[in-house]
Protein backbone atom coordinates (compact mmCIF):
# COMPACT_ATOMS: atom_id res chain seq x y z
CA UNK A 1 0.00 0.00 0.00
CA UNK A 2 1.58 3.48 -0.89
CA UNK A 3 1.50 5.95 2.06
CA UNK A 4 1.85 3.05 3.89
CA UNK A 5 4.43 3.65 7.75
CA UNK A 6 3.36 0.46 9.50
CA UNK A 7 3.28 -3.19 7.15
CA UNK A 8 2.56 -6.46 7.68
CA UNK A 9 2.18 -8.84 5.57
CA UNK A 10 1.47 -12.78 5.97
CA UNK A 11 2.84 -12.11 9.27
CA UNK A 12 3.11 -15.76 11.49
CA UNK A 13 4.89 -16.35 14.75
CA UNK A 14 4.47 -19.81 17.07
CA UNK A 15 4.77 -19.89 20.50
CA UNK A 16 5.25 -24.24 20.84
CA UNK A 17 2.06 -25.56 18.71
CA UNK A 18 0.11 -22.16 18.88
CA UNK A 19 0.08 -19.64 16.31
CA UNK A 20 0.09 -16.25 18.15
CA UNK A 21 0.14 -14.41 14.64
CA UNK A 22 -1.43 -16.84 11.97
CA UNK A 23 -0.85 -14.44 8.37
CA UNK A 24 -1.40 -11.45 9.68
CA UNK A 25 -1.16 -8.87 6.74
CA UNK A 26 -2.21 -4.73 7.56
CA UNK A 27 -0.89 -1.58 6.27
CA UNK A 28 -1.49 1.75 8.29
CA UNK A 29 -0.92 4.91 6.22
CA UNK A 30 1.02 8.27 7.88
CA UNK A 31 -0.63 9.90 10.09
CA UNK A 32 -3.05 7.82 10.46
CA UNK A 33 -4.20 6.81 14.35
CA UNK A 34 -4.65 3.15 13.81
CA UNK A 35 -5.97 0.94 16.21
CA UNK A 36 -5.97 -2.75 16.95
CA UNK A 37 -8.75 -4.33 18.51
CA UNK A 38 -9.30 -7.56 19.84
CA UNK A 39 -9.37 -10.27 22.71
CA UNK A 40 -6.60 -10.92 25.29
CA UNK A 41 -4.68 -13.93 23.22
CA UNK A 42 -5.17 -12.79 20.05
CA UNK A 43 -1.56 -11.86 19.21
CA UNK A 44 -1.59 -7.95 19.43
CA UNK A 45 1.55 -8.23 21.92
CA UNK A 46 3.19 -10.64 19.99
CA UNK A 47 2.87 -8.13 16.65
CA UNK A 48 3.73 -5.35 18.75
CA UNK A 49 7.01 -6.90 20.23
CA UNK A 50 7.80 -7.45 16.55
CA UNK A 51 7.11 -3.86 15.38
CA UNK A 52 9.33 -2.71 17.94
CA UNK A 53 11.75 -4.94 17.27
CA UNK A 54 11.98 -7.07 20.60
CA UNK A 55 11.20 -10.16 18.82
CA UNK A 56 11.75 -11.28 15.29
CA UNK A 57 9.39 -12.62 13.24
CA UNK A 58 9.24 -16.09 12.71
CA UNK A 59 7.79 -16.12 9.34
CA UNK A 60 6.27 -13.39 7.16
CA UNK A 61 7.61 -9.61 6.80
CA UNK A 62 6.64 -6.21 8.31
CA UNK A 63 8.21 -2.39 8.16
CA UNK A 64 7.98 0.57 10.22
CA UNK A 65 8.73 3.69 8.31
CA UNK A 66 9.69 2.04 5.12
CA UNK A 67 12.69 -0.77 7.53
CA UNK A 68 12.45 -4.13 7.74
CA UNK A 69 11.38 -5.09 11.18
CA UNK A 70 14.09 -8.41 10.49
CA UNK A 71 17.09 -6.47 9.05
CA UNK A 72 17.19 -2.85 10.30
CA UNK A 73 16.86 -2.66 13.91
CA UNK A 74 18.61 -0.01 15.23
CA UNK A 75 17.61 2.34 12.06
CA UNK A 76 13.76 1.54 12.51
CA UNK A 77 14.37 1.98 16.51
CA UNK A 78 14.90 5.88 15.30
CA UNK A 79 11.80 6.13 13.94
CA UNK A 80 9.75 4.85 16.88
CA UNK A 81 8.25 6.01 20.30
CA UNK A 82 6.80 3.12 22.24
CA UNK A 83 4.55 2.85 25.29
CA UNK A 84 4.46 -0.67 26.83
CA UNK A 85 1.66 -1.87 28.57
CA UNK A 86 3.38 -2.55 31.56
CA UNK A 87 5.47 0.63 31.56
CA UNK A 88 8.67 1.50 30.90
CA UNK A 89 9.70 4.09 33.72
CA UNK A 90 12.40 3.74 36.57
CA UNK A 91 10.10 4.19 39.56
CA UNK A 92 13.13 5.07 41.51
CA UNK A 93 13.79 8.29 39.20
CA UNK A 94 12.21 11.50 39.00
CA UNK A 95 9.99 12.47 35.69
CA UNK A 96 12.77 15.11 35.01
CA UNK A 97 15.46 11.90 35.37
CA UNK A 98 13.19 9.77 33.33
CA UNK A 99 13.14 12.32 30.54
CA UNK A 100 16.87 12.95 30.17
CA UNK A 101 17.67 9.34 30.48
CA UNK A 102 15.78 8.22 27.87
CA UNK A 103 16.70 11.83 25.47
CA UNK A 104 20.17 10.03 26.40
CA UNK A 105 19.02 6.83 24.69
CA UNK A 106 17.73 8.10 21.53
CA UNK A 107 20.97 9.96 21.39
CA UNK A 108 20.54 13.52 22.56
CA UNK A 109 22.31 15.59 24.64
CA UNK A 110 23.70 19.12 26.40
CA UNK A 111 21.34 22.17 26.07
CA UNK A 112 18.96 20.58 23.15
CA UNK A 113 17.98 17.81 25.30
CA UNK A 114 17.56 20.09 28.72
CA UNK A 115 15.20 22.32 26.03
CA UNK A 116 13.32 19.11 24.78
CA UNK A 117 12.97 18.13 28.36
CA UNK A 118 11.22 21.11 29.66
CA UNK A 119 9.00 21.80 26.58
CA UNK A 120 7.05 18.20 27.02
CA UNK A 121 7.18 19.09 31.16
CA UNK A 122 5.24 21.68 29.93
CA UNK A 123 3.04 20.62 27.01
CA UNK A 124 1.98 17.68 29.69
CA UNK A 125 1.50 19.70 32.44
CA UNK A 126 4.10 18.03 34.97
CA UNK A 127 6.31 20.48 35.41
CA UNK A 128 4.88 20.56 39.12
CA UNK A 129 6.00 17.04 39.45
CA UNK A 130 9.14 16.97 37.78
CA UNK A 131 11.27 16.28 40.82
CA UNK A 132 8.62 13.37 42.15
CA UNK A 133 9.52 10.01 41.78
CA UNK A 134 7.47 8.52 39.30
CA UNK A 135 6.95 5.73 41.78
CA UNK A 136 4.45 8.72 43.87
CA UNK A 137 2.26 9.14 40.83
CA UNK A 138 -0.85 8.58 39.85
CA UNK A 139 -1.40 6.07 37.20
CA UNK A 140 -3.14 8.80 34.96
CA UNK A 141 0.23 10.66 35.18
CA UNK A 142 2.54 8.27 35.00
CA UNK A 143 1.19 7.26 31.34
CA UNK A 144 1.60 11.30 31.01
CA UNK A 145 5.11 10.55 31.64
CA UNK A 146 5.57 7.62 29.48
CA UNK A 147 3.81 9.71 26.44
CA UNK A 148 6.42 12.37 26.86
CA UNK A 149 8.93 10.27 27.07
CA UNK A 150 7.75 8.70 24.23
CA UNK A 151 7.87 11.22 21.64
CA UNK A 152 11.19 13.27 22.89
CA UNK A 153 13.03 12.26 19.98
CA UNK A 154 10.10 13.19 18.07
CA UNK A 155 9.66 9.82 16.55
CA UNK A 156 7.48 9.43 13.10
CA UNK A 157 5.60 6.26 14.69
CA UNK A 158 4.05 5.98 18.13
CA UNK A 159 3.36 2.60 19.42
CA UNK A 160 1.15 1.56 22.47
CA UNK A 161 0.62 -1.71 23.67
CA UNK A 162 -3.02 -1.33 25.90
CA UNK A 163 -1.71 1.61 27.38
CA UNK A 164 -4.76 2.58 29.15
CA UNK A 165 -4.60 -0.88 31.27
CA UNK A 166 -4.93 -0.57 34.54
CA UNK A 167 -6.20 3.33 34.15
CA UNK A 168 -9.49 4.38 35.83
CA UNK A 169 -11.70 6.41 33.00
CA UNK A 170 -11.19 9.78 33.79
CA UNK A 171 -7.49 8.85 33.46
CA UNK A 172 -7.83 6.82 30.19
CA UNK A 173 -9.93 9.87 28.72
CA UNK A 174 -7.14 11.86 30.02
CA UNK A 175 -4.43 10.15 28.44
CA UNK A 176 -6.61 10.36 25.23
CA UNK A 177 -6.75 13.79 25.22
CA UNK A 178 -2.78 14.09 25.27
CA UNK A 179 -2.28 11.20 22.42
CA UNK A 180 -5.03 13.66 20.11
CA UNK A 181 -3.57 17.21 21.21
CA UNK A 182 -0.13 15.14 20.26
CA UNK A 183 -1.51 14.34 16.59
CA UNK A 184 -3.10 17.34 15.95
CA UNK A 185 0.21 18.80 16.81
CA UNK A 186 2.74 17.11 15.07
CA UNK A 187 2.84 14.34 12.06
CA UNK A 188 3.32 11.78 14.39
CA UNK A 189 1.26 8.34 13.30
CA UNK A 190 -0.17 6.54 16.32
CA UNK A 191 -0.61 2.66 16.19
CA UNK A 192 -2.38 1.14 19.11
CA UNK A 193 -3.51 -2.26 20.31
CA UNK A 194 -6.21 -2.77 22.89
CA UNK A 195 -9.23 -4.93 23.76
CA UNK A 196 -11.22 -2.42 25.08
CA UNK A 197 -14.21 -1.40 22.29
CA UNK A 198 -14.66 2.14 24.08
CA UNK A 199 -10.64 2.87 23.31
CA UNK A 200 -10.75 1.24 19.76
CA UNK A 201 -13.34 4.18 19.27
CA UNK A 202 -10.99 6.53 19.29
CA UNK A 203 -8.99 5.19 16.16
CA UNK A 204 -9.05 7.04 12.48
CA UNK A 205 -8.96 3.40 10.79
CA UNK A 206 -9.25 0.11 13.05
CA UNK A 207 -8.04 -3.43 12.30
CA UNK A 208 -10.30 -6.17 14.09
CA UNK A 209 -8.24 -9.32 14.76
CA UNK A 210 -8.36 -12.80 16.59
CA UNK A 211 -6.57 -15.65 17.05
CA UNK A 212 -3.88 -14.16 15.11
CA UNK A 213 -5.56 -13.14 11.65
CA UNK A 214 -6.93 -9.77 10.77
CA UNK A 215 -10.70 -10.42 10.28
CA UNK A 216 -12.26 -6.62 9.41
CA UNK A 217 -10.66 -3.40 8.72
CA UNK A 218 -12.48 -0.01 7.97
CA UNK A 219 -12.95 3.32 10.37
CA UNK A 220 -14.73 2.10 13.84
CA UNK A 221 -18.21 4.02 12.10
CA UNK A 222 -18.37 2.17 8.90
CA UNK A 223 -17.31 -1.52 10.78
CA UNK A 224 -20.67 -0.76 12.99
CA UNK A 225 -22.94 -0.03 9.82
CA UNK A 226 -22.19 -3.75 8.99
CA UNK A 227 -24.50 -4.64 11.70
CA UNK A 228 -27.74 -3.27 10.41
CA UNK A 229 -30.17 -0.91 12.47
CA UNK A 230 -30.12 -1.82 15.67
CA UNK A 231 -29.31 -4.61 18.21
CA UNK A 232 -31.71 -6.17 20.29
CA UNK A 233 -31.15 -8.53 23.20
CA UNK A 234 -34.10 -10.78 24.63
CA UNK A 235 -33.15 -13.00 27.80
CA UNK A 236 -35.69 -15.95 27.78
CA UNK A 237 -37.35 -18.55 30.07
CA UNK A 238 -37.94 -20.84 26.89
CA UNK A 239 -34.71 -23.19 25.65
CA UNK A 240 -36.57 -22.80 22.26
CA UNK A 241 -37.30 -19.07 22.42
CA UNK A 242 -34.34 -17.97 19.38
CA UNK A 243 -36.09 -20.89 16.86
CA UNK A 244 -39.31 -19.63 17.77
CA UNK A 245 -38.24 -16.02 17.29
CA UNK A 246 -36.93 -16.87 14.00
CA UNK A 247 -39.98 -18.69 12.27
CA UNK A 248 -42.13 -16.12 13.56
CA UNK A 249 -40.17 -13.09 12.51
CA UNK A 250 -37.71 -14.74 9.82
CA UNK A 251 -34.94 -13.01 11.40
CA UNK A 252 -31.20 -14.97 12.60
CA UNK A 253 -30.97 -14.84 16.17
CA UNK A 254 -27.22 -15.71 17.76
CA UNK A 255 -27.39 -17.28 21.06
CA UNK A 256 -24.46 -16.57 23.41
CA UNK A 257 -23.70 -15.92 27.19
CA UNK A 258 -27.57 -16.61 27.94
CA UNK A 259 -28.92 -13.91 25.89
CA UNK A 260 -30.43 -14.10 22.09
CA UNK A 261 -29.36 -11.48 19.77
CA UNK A 262 -31.04 -9.56 17.00
CA UNK A 263 -30.13 -7.08 14.13
CA UNK A 264 -32.98 -5.45 13.16
CA UNK A 265 -33.51 -2.35 11.56
CA UNK A 266 -36.24 -0.64 14.11
CA UNK A 267 -35.49 -2.28 17.69
CA UNK A 268 -38.11 -0.92 19.56
CA UNK A 269 -41.50 -1.90 17.51
CA UNK A 270 -39.18 -5.42 17.03
CA UNK A 271 -39.22 -5.67 20.85
CA UNK A 272 -42.92 -4.68 21.33
CA UNK A 273 -43.61 -7.17 18.69
CA UNK A 274 -41.61 -9.94 20.41
CA UNK A 275 -43.72 -9.14 23.60
CA UNK A 276 -46.89 -9.54 21.76
CA UNK A 277 -45.86 -12.57 20.10
CA UNK A 278 -44.56 -14.41 23.42
CA UNK A 279 -46.54 -13.40 26.22
CA UNK A 280 -44.56 -14.83 29.36
CA UNK A 281 -41.32 -16.34 27.86
CA UNK A 282 -39.38 -12.60 27.45
CA UNK A 283 -37.90 -12.16 31.06
CA UNK A 284 -35.42 -9.15 30.21
CA UNK A 285 -35.35 -6.97 26.67
CA UNK A 286 -32.71 -4.45 25.76
CA UNK A 287 -31.50 -2.45 22.69
CA UNK A 288 -28.73 -0.76 21.46
CA UNK A 289 -27.15 0.87 19.02
CA UNK A 290 -24.16 -1.51 16.91
CA UNK A 291 -21.05 -1.29 19.34
CA UNK A 292 -17.70 -2.66 17.77
CA UNK A 293 -18.33 -5.78 20.33
CA UNK A 294 -21.38 -6.56 18.19
CA UNK A 295 -19.12 -5.92 14.96
CA UNK A 296 -16.61 -8.48 16.50
CA UNK A 297 -18.78 -10.61 17.46
CA UNK A 298 -20.92 -10.51 14.26
CA UNK A 299 -17.36 -10.77 12.00
CA UNK A 300 -15.82 -13.59 14.60
CA UNK A 301 -18.58 -15.52 16.38
CA UNK A 302 -16.69 -14.36 19.00
CA UNK A 303 -16.58 -12.04 22.06
CA UNK A 304 -13.85 -9.32 23.22
CA UNK A 305 -13.45 -10.91 26.30
CA UNK A 306 -10.97 -13.06 27.81
CA UNK A 307 -9.97 -16.03 26.03
CA UNK A 308 -8.39 -17.86 29.28
CA UNK A 309 -5.68 -20.35 28.38
CA UNK A 310 -4.75 -18.75 25.13
CA UNK A 311 -4.30 -15.43 26.88
CA UNK A 312 -2.12 -17.04 29.40
CA UNK A 313 -0.25 -18.39 26.84
CA UNK A 314 0.65 -15.61 24.87
CA UNK A 315 1.82 -13.94 28.35
CA UNK A 316 4.06 -16.35 28.76
CA UNK A 317 5.47 -16.21 25.37
CA UNK A 318 5.25 -12.09 25.29
CA UNK B 1 27.32 5.48 16.79
CA UNK B 2 30.08 5.82 19.49
CA UNK B 3 28.27 9.60 20.39
CA UNK B 4 24.68 7.25 20.94
CA UNK B 5 27.00 4.15 23.06
CA UNK B 6 28.39 6.80 25.39
CA UNK B 7 25.37 9.06 26.02
CA UNK B 8 23.92 5.27 26.54
CA UNK B 9 26.32 3.78 28.73
CA UNK B 10 25.95 7.33 30.65
CA UNK B 11 21.69 7.20 31.34
CA UNK B 12 22.30 3.39 32.43
CA UNK B 13 25.38 4.34 35.13
CA UNK B 14 23.77 7.28 36.24
CA UNK B 15 20.41 5.52 37.00
CA UNK B 16 22.04 2.43 38.82
CA UNK B 17 24.11 5.04 40.89
CA UNK B 18 21.10 7.04 41.44
CA UNK B 19 19.44 3.58 42.69
CA UNK B 20 22.55 3.06 45.04
CA UNK B 21 22.16 6.43 46.46
CA UNK B 22 18.54 6.34 47.05
CA UNK B 23 18.15 2.11 48.25
CA UNK B 24 21.05 3.11 51.03
CA UNK B 25 18.90 0.33 53.05
CA UNK B 26 19.70 -2.39 50.43
CA UNK B 27 23.44 -1.03 50.56
CA UNK B 28 23.80 -1.22 54.46
CA UNK B 29 22.83 -4.87 53.98
CA UNK B 30 24.90 -5.95 52.04
CA UNK B 31 27.97 -4.24 53.45
CA UNK B 32 26.61 -4.94 57.28
CA UNK B 33 26.61 -9.05 56.72
CA UNK B 34 30.35 -9.21 55.47
CA UNK B 35 31.30 -6.82 57.95
CA UNK B 36 29.83 -9.02 60.75
CA UNK B 37 31.36 -12.12 59.26
CA UNK B 38 34.69 -9.81 59.42
CA UNK B 39 33.80 -9.63 62.76
CA UNK B 40 32.82 -12.97 63.82
CA UNK B 41 35.63 -14.76 62.12
CA UNK B 42 38.18 -12.68 63.26
CA UNK B 43 37.47 -12.42 66.81
CA UNK B 44 36.40 -15.93 66.74
CA UNK B 45 40.16 -17.20 65.25
CA UNK B 46 41.85 -14.31 66.91
CA UNK B 47 43.36 -12.64 63.48
CA UNK B 48 41.25 -9.80 62.38
CA UNK B 49 43.67 -9.77 59.88
CA UNK B 50 43.57 -13.28 58.08
CA UNK B 51 40.10 -12.54 57.40
CA UNK B 52 39.37 -8.67 55.97
CA UNK B 53 40.08 -9.58 52.37
CA UNK B 54 38.12 -12.59 52.31
CA UNK B 55 35.48 -10.46 54.10
CA UNK B 56 35.98 -7.54 51.85
CA UNK B 57 36.21 -10.13 48.53
CA UNK B 58 32.44 -11.63 49.76
CA UNK B 59 30.55 -7.63 50.05
CA UNK B 60 31.95 -6.96 46.62
CA UNK B 61 30.84 -10.08 45.15
CA UNK B 62 27.33 -9.46 47.31
CA UNK B 63 27.13 -5.85 45.87
CA UNK B 64 28.33 -6.63 42.55
CA UNK B 65 26.50 -9.60 41.51
CA UNK B 66 22.95 -8.60 42.97
CA UNK B 67 23.37 -5.40 41.33
CA UNK B 68 22.58 -7.17 38.03
CA UNK B 69 19.53 -8.78 39.20
CA UNK B 70 16.90 -5.93 38.75
CA UNK B 71 17.86 -7.13 35.28
CA UNK B 72 15.31 -10.00 35.30
CA UNK B 73 11.93 -7.95 36.32
CA UNK B 74 13.27 -4.54 34.07
CA UNK B 75 13.67 -6.32 30.72
CA UNK B 76 10.16 -7.54 30.95
CA UNK B 77 8.49 -4.10 32.41
CA UNK B 78 10.70 -0.79 33.63
CA UNK B 79 13.65 1.33 32.71
CA UNK B 80 15.16 -1.71 30.27
CA UNK B 81 12.54 -1.96 27.99
CA UNK B 82 13.14 1.79 27.16
CA UNK B 83 16.98 0.38 26.67
CA UNK B 84 16.23 -2.10 24.40
CA UNK B 85 13.62 -0.47 22.50
CA UNK B 86 15.93 2.64 21.66
CA UNK B 87 18.41 2.91 19.29
CA UNK B 88 21.12 2.40 21.56
CA UNK B 89 23.42 -1.00 20.71
CA UNK B 90 22.47 -3.23 23.41
CA UNK B 91 26.20 -3.68 24.59
CA UNK B 92 25.86 -0.53 26.28
CA UNK B 93 23.23 -1.23 28.60
CA UNK B 94 26.03 -4.15 29.80
CA UNK B 95 28.57 -1.34 29.69
CA UNK B 96 26.77 1.23 31.90
CA UNK B 97 25.80 -2.06 34.25
CA UNK B 98 29.41 -3.09 34.80
CA UNK B 99 30.50 0.20 35.10
CA UNK B 100 28.05 0.99 37.74
CA UNK B 101 29.15 -2.12 39.43
CA UNK B 102 32.99 -1.33 39.41
CA UNK B 103 32.36 1.89 40.74
CA UNK B 104 29.75 0.91 43.48
CA UNK B 105 32.08 -2.42 44.21
CA UNK B 106 35.10 0.52 44.74
CA UNK B 107 33.14 2.55 46.84
CA UNK B 108 31.82 -0.02 49.06
CA UNK B 109 35.83 -1.25 49.33
CA UNK B 110 37.14 2.08 50.51
CA UNK B 111 33.94 2.89 53.03
CA UNK B 112 35.83 -1.28 54.30
CA UNK B 113 39.09 -0.27 54.31
CA UNK B 114 39.66 1.85 57.40
CA UNK B 115 38.84 -1.01 59.39
CA UNK B 116 42.42 -2.41 58.48
CA UNK B 117 43.28 0.06 60.72
CA UNK B 118 42.19 -2.15 63.87
CA UNK B 119 44.22 -4.83 62.87
CA UNK B 120 47.58 -2.75 63.13
CA UNK B 121 47.73 -2.19 59.51
CA UNK B 122 47.25 1.12 58.20
CA UNK B 123 47.69 2.05 54.27
CA UNK B 124 49.23 4.88 52.82
CA UNK B 125 48.01 6.73 49.74
CA UNK B 126 49.65 4.21 47.10
CA UNK B 127 48.03 1.37 48.75
CA UNK B 128 44.73 2.72 49.12
CA UNK B 129 45.00 3.60 45.15
CA UNK B 130 46.41 0.28 44.33
CA UNK B 131 43.49 -1.28 46.53
CA UNK B 132 40.61 1.10 44.50
CA UNK B 133 41.70 -0.49 41.17
CA UNK B 134 41.71 -4.30 42.92
CA UNK B 135 38.50 -3.29 44.06
CA UNK B 136 36.59 -2.03 40.70
CA UNK B 137 38.40 -4.54 38.59
CA UNK B 138 36.94 -7.59 41.33
CA UNK B 139 33.71 -5.43 40.86
CA UNK B 140 33.70 -5.54 36.91
CA UNK B 141 34.48 -8.82 36.54
CA UNK B 142 31.74 -9.74 39.26
CA UNK B 143 29.27 -7.30 37.88
CA UNK B 144 29.77 -9.15 34.16
CA UNK B 145 29.18 -12.53 35.55
CA UNK B 146 26.11 -11.23 37.64
CA UNK B 147 24.77 -9.70 34.27
CA UNK B 148 24.91 -13.02 32.20
CA UNK B 149 23.54 -15.11 34.85
CA UNK B 150 20.93 -13.00 35.36
CA UNK B 151 20.24 -12.42 31.73
CA UNK B 152 20.21 -16.34 31.39
CA UNK B 153 17.45 -15.99 34.51
CA UNK B 154 13.77 -15.99 34.64
CA UNK B 155 13.09 -15.56 37.85
CA UNK B 156 14.96 -13.25 40.50
CA UNK B 157 14.48 -16.52 42.71
CA UNK B 158 15.83 -18.66 40.08
CA UNK B 159 19.43 -15.79 40.12
CA UNK B 160 19.59 -15.82 43.98
CA UNK B 161 19.72 -19.65 44.11
CA UNK B 162 22.12 -20.54 41.41
CA UNK B 163 24.34 -17.54 42.68
CA UNK B 164 24.25 -19.11 45.88
CA UNK B 165 24.54 -22.35 44.58
CA UNK B 166 27.80 -21.06 42.68
CA UNK B 167 29.77 -17.93 44.49
CA UNK B 168 29.05 -19.11 47.81
CA UNK B 169 30.77 -22.77 47.22
CA UNK B 170 33.96 -20.66 44.52
CA UNK B 171 34.36 -18.38 48.04
CA UNK B 172 34.75 -21.32 50.30
CA UNK B 173 37.59 -22.33 48.57
CA UNK B 174 39.00 -19.18 47.26
CA UNK B 175 41.75 -18.67 50.33
CA UNK B 176 39.31 -16.77 52.30
CA UNK B 177 38.76 -18.94 55.39
CA UNK B 178 41.78 -21.76 55.12
CA UNK B 179 44.64 -21.37 53.33
CA UNK B 180 46.24 -24.62 51.00
CA UNK B 181 48.71 -25.24 53.36
CA UNK B 182 46.28 -27.55 55.54
CA UNK B 183 44.18 -28.34 52.57
CA UNK B 184 43.62 -31.43 51.80
CA UNK B 185 45.16 -32.16 47.65
CA UNK B 186 42.32 -32.55 45.73
CA UNK B 187 40.70 -28.96 47.38
CA UNK B 188 44.29 -27.33 46.76
CA UNK B 189 43.85 -28.49 43.32
CA UNK B 190 40.17 -27.28 42.95
CA UNK B 191 41.75 -23.84 44.33
CA UNK B 192 43.94 -23.67 42.13
CA UNK B 193 41.74 -23.59 39.44
CA UNK B 194 39.01 -21.58 41.23
CA UNK B 195 38.89 -17.88 39.37
CA UNK B 196 38.04 -16.07 42.74
CA UNK B 197 41.41 -17.84 44.35
CA UNK B 198 42.38 -15.24 42.00
CA UNK B 199 40.38 -12.37 42.89
CA UNK B 200 41.13 -12.59 46.31
CA UNK B 201 45.11 -12.90 45.33
CA UNK B 202 44.27 -9.52 43.69
CA UNK B 203 43.30 -7.86 46.47
CA UNK B 204 45.44 -9.84 49.14
CA UNK B 205 48.74 -8.22 47.50
CA UNK B 206 47.15 -4.81 47.13
CA UNK B 207 45.04 -4.71 50.59
CA UNK B 208 48.29 -5.25 53.76
CA UNK B 209 45.69 -7.26 55.88
CA UNK B 210 47.28 -11.14 55.92
CA UNK B 211 51.23 -10.71 55.50
CA UNK B 212 50.95 -14.42 55.30
CA UNK B 213 49.14 -15.28 52.48
CA UNK B 214 50.67 -18.14 50.94
CA UNK B 215 48.43 -17.97 47.60
CA UNK B 216 49.30 -16.89 43.67
CA UNK B 217 51.14 -13.66 43.19
CA UNK B 218 49.58 -10.18 42.10
CA UNK B 219 50.57 -10.96 38.96
CA UNK B 220 48.72 -13.70 38.11
CA UNK B 221 45.75 -12.12 40.38
CA UNK B 222 45.52 -9.38 38.21
CA UNK B 223 45.59 -11.43 34.95
CA UNK B 224 43.33 -13.60 35.83
CA UNK B 225 40.99 -11.47 37.41
CA UNK B 226 41.21 -9.57 34.06
CA UNK B 227 40.83 -12.77 31.43
CA UNK B 228 37.65 -13.74 33.85
CA UNK B 229 35.61 -10.14 33.26
CA UNK B 230 36.63 -10.16 29.75
CA UNK B 231 35.42 -13.70 29.27
CA UNK B 232 31.92 -12.69 31.59
CA UNK B 233 31.71 -9.46 29.74
CA UNK B 234 31.99 -11.09 26.48
CA UNK B 235 29.53 -14.02 27.42
CA UNK B 236 26.82 -10.98 28.87
CA UNK B 237 27.29 -8.98 25.26
CA UNK B 238 26.79 -11.94 23.48
CA UNK B 239 23.73 -12.90 25.49
CA UNK B 240 21.83 -9.50 25.42
CA UNK B 241 22.83 -8.90 21.92
CA UNK B 242 20.57 -11.85 20.71
CA UNK B 243 17.21 -10.64 19.87
CA UNK B 244 14.52 -13.49 20.61
CA UNK B 245 12.80 -16.17 18.05
CA UNK B 246 9.31 -17.40 19.05
CA UNK B 247 9.35 -18.67 22.56
CA UNK B 248 12.26 -18.32 24.15
CA UNK B 249 11.93 -14.09 24.66
CA UNK B 250 13.06 -12.00 26.92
Amino acid sequence: MSGAIVEAAGLRHLYGERAALDGLTFAAAEGDVYGILGPNGCGKSTLFRILCTLERPQQGTASVAGLDVAKSGMKLRRQIGVVFQNGSLDKRLTVRENLVAQGQLQGMSGRALIARVDELLGEFGLEERSRDETRTLSGGLRRKVEIAKAIIHKPRVLLLDEASTGLDPSARREMWASLKHLRATSPVTILFTTHLMDEAENAGRLLLISRGRAVAEDSPQRLKAMVGGDVVQFESSSPSFAGELRERFQVEPVESGGHISVETAAGHRFIANAFDAFPGQITSASLHRPTLEDVFFKVTGEHLGDRPGEAAGEAEGA
Amino acid sequence: MLRIYTLAVRAVFVRDMLHFWRERSRVIGFVASPLLFWVLLGAGFGDMGRFFNGSLLLSVMFTAVFSTMSVIDDRREGFLLSVLSSPSPRCALVSGKVLAGAVMSGIQGLLFLPLLAMTGRPMGVTDILASAGALVLCGASFTSLGFWMAWKSRTPQGFHAMMNLVLMPLWLVSGALFDTSTAQPWIRLVMQANPMTYFLATLQRTIPADPAWAGPGLASGLIWTAICGILFLTAAVMNVERRPLGKDSL
